[in-house]
């Protein structure tokens, strides 16, 4: 009298909390290797930046930068450049949630969240491995905005100090605007609307002291933009890597990234939970 | 002795106040395959889901391999595998990255995944095409590599949620071999199907859903006993022929339009022989005669009470 179940090689030991980490890995792999295999969205990531940094100085930075405080009319195209940079970088952070929201939502309408639901991983290491991802391909895009902007003549005074705070502070501006990117890509019904809703975080550095200083907006808008989120991480960024004022700013940054990634972080989490049955 | 790898007890799940499940008992003995047969919207997809879970239940006491599904779901997750109705693989990936990365998943290790990928791209007929992305792939192909996904860390118990829908006749009985050589390695499989065919070719167990409610349970023989017995058409060249034979024929049932007689019969060569001598005797010619015995069919439209067919053929070689 044997029972037919007992001899099988099951995988004993799967739900242990000690996988958490393995699987987030394993999950960051996969999403690289979409990078790899499918670099159309991350080389959009970069060329729109890329795109709204060269128009910016050269078809608007004459005249923008002759209307800087301090600036003089001759030097207005450098000092545009200077003062729009820090701004070029924070729409790319937010552009590269586009991407995330995408693939999120091709996972939940593909069924495969669903397989993974019915495995034994951690929910958070199947959404971790979206975030680690794109947080990932976030810092690459800034960094080859930035090369293109030194290349066109945007000299930053960071110290080495200076540089590190500045690559920190990019990684976790990345990772908050990632949780909610993914956030968005579960809530939305379609892989269509998953890809333009992450439209409105770009929109939001222009919203802010990214693109001209807040003085110069009409009363309720510089309200607006001077409690807005990307308006302390614009500000510290240009204090970093220009040396202009710094003030609470870094503070106010760092804060509301935490905010965002915790917002994000339980919003995803809740929908994980409700929604990744294709119905 | 035998064990029971799935136990359903009292099942109830609604959306709002539409009922989906309604007091749903089930039983699944290991190593066996059992068919969940029902109608589109009968709550087939849902019970899986809650047994995979995938979705709580409202109510009832459920356990798989032994775990329950509410309080000890890792535990489940740990012993079982789920294949739907929609393809869960990866599009971007390759057929072989799919298996890695489910083997990762797993925890199988580097050289057990490797040696376990390598053997279900060779038990699924993939090997050729491991390395190509899944844009390339047919729908049995897909089909294929969803089944072998769930099987990389052998589960114990399988869900396959329509298996066959939308394959071709091929695709289907490959995907019937497998079932079979599954069950042979002694897995226990519950299977969702519309098509009576496939639940008379691969289950030892079925359970007939309906509306939410389990309206029959047994052994394909079981419930084809269920049903009254069969009966042989007769079709004549005109009225006339019909007119005699429906008056020598006790029992018989005219169909006027298409020249046809139908004669309740339980089979049997005798019973057959019989009847056509009759006819012979009184000099009546048959165009055509053929003989239907019951079949999950009839058990099926008996029980659900749904007419229509939609245009459904009779595939099973029953006329003659």
């Amino acid at each position: 009298m044997t029972t037919i179940t007992a001899p099988r090689p099951t995988v004993q030991g799967t739900h242990h909390q000690s996988y958490v980490v393995t699987d987030a890995i394993t999950m960051l792999r996969r999403n690289l290797l979409h990078m790899i295999r499918y670099p159309g969205l991350s080389v959009f990531t970069i060329v729109g930046p890329v795109v709204i940094l060269l128009m910016f100085v050269f078809v608007f930075g004459g005249t923008l930068g002759a209307g800087l405080p301090g600036v003089d009319a001759a030097g207005g195209r450098a000092a545009y450049l200077a003062y729009v940079m820090p701004g070029i970088l924070a729409i790319t952070i937010a552009g590269t949630a586009g991407g995330t929201a995408t693939t999120v939502s091709m996972d939940m309408t593909e069924g495969i969240t669903a397989r993974f639901r019915t495995m034994a991983i951690s929910r958070a290491s199947v959404l971790a491995g979206h975030v680690l991802g794109n947080t990932i391909q976030a810092i690459i895009a800034v960094a080859l905005v930035l090369a293109v902007g030194v290349l066109i003549g945007f000299r930053p005074t960071a110290t080495p100090i200076e540089w590190l705070a500045t690559f920190g502070l990019i990684a976790l501006v990345a990772f908050a605007i990632t949780w909610i990117a993914v956030g968005m890509g579960m809530q939305a019904k379609s892989v269509e609307t998953a890809s333009n809703l992450p439209l409105l975080l770009v929109l939001l550095p222009f919203l802010g002291s990214g693109f001209v200083p807040t003085e110069s907006m009409p009363a309720g808008l510089q309200w607006f933009a001077e409690y807005q989120p990307f308006t302390p991480i614009v500000e510290t960024l240009r204090g970093l890597l220009l040396g202009t004022p710094l003030g609470w700013n870094p503070v106010l940054a760092v804060g509301w990234c935490i905010v965002i990634t915790v917002i994000g972080y339980v919003w995803s989490m809740v929908i994980y939970e409700r929604k990744s049955v294709r119905s | 002795m035998t064990t029971t790898a799935i136990a359903v007890q009292g099942l109830r799940k609604s959306y709002g106040s539409k009922t989906v499940l309604d007091d749903v008992d089930l039983t699944v003995n290991s190593g066996t395959v059992t068919a969940l047969l029902g109608p589109n919207g009968a709550g087939k997809t849902t019970t899986v889901h809650i047994l995979s879970t995938l979705v709580r239940p409202d109510a009832g006491t459920l356990t798989v391999a032994g775990c329950d599904v509410s309080r000890d779901p890792d535990g489940v997750r740990a012993a079982i595998g789920l294949t739907g109705q929609f393809s869960a693989v990866d599009g971007l990936l390759t057929g072989e990255e799919n298996l890695l990365l489910m083997a990762r998943l797993r925890h199988l290790g580097a050289k057990r995944s490797k040696a376990r990928v390598a053997e279900l791209l060779e038990q699924f007929d993939l090997v050729e095409a491991a390395r190509k992305p899944l844009a390339t792939y047919s729908g049995g192909m897909r089909r294929r590599l969803d089944l072998a996904m769930t099987l990389v860390a052998t589960p114990s118990v399988i869900f396959l949620d329509e298996p066959t829908t939308g394959l071709d006749p091929r695709s289907r009985h490959t995907m019937w071999d497998i079932v079979r050589g599954l069950v042979a390695e002694g897995t226990t499989v519950l299977l969702t199907t519309q098509h009576l065919e496939e639940a008379d070719q691969l289950a030892d167990h079925i359970a007939v859903l309906d509306g939410g409610r389990i309206v029959a349970d047994g052994t394909p023989d079981e419930l084809k006993s269920l049903v009254p017995g069969g009966h042989i058409r007769l079709r004549f060249a005109d009225a006339a022929a019909l007119d005699a034979a429906a008056r020598l024929l006790d029992g018989s049932a005219r169909d006027e339009s298409g020249l046809a007689l139908t004669v309740p019969s339980a089979g049997g060569v005798h019973a057959l022989r019989a009847m056509l001598g009759r006819l012979d005797a009184a000099h009546l010619e048959v165009d055509d005669l053929s003989i239907h015995t019951p079949d999950l069919d009839d058990v099926f439209f008996a029980l659900t009470g749904t007419k229509e067919s939609s245009g459904r053929v009779d595939t099973k070689g029953t006329e003659s």
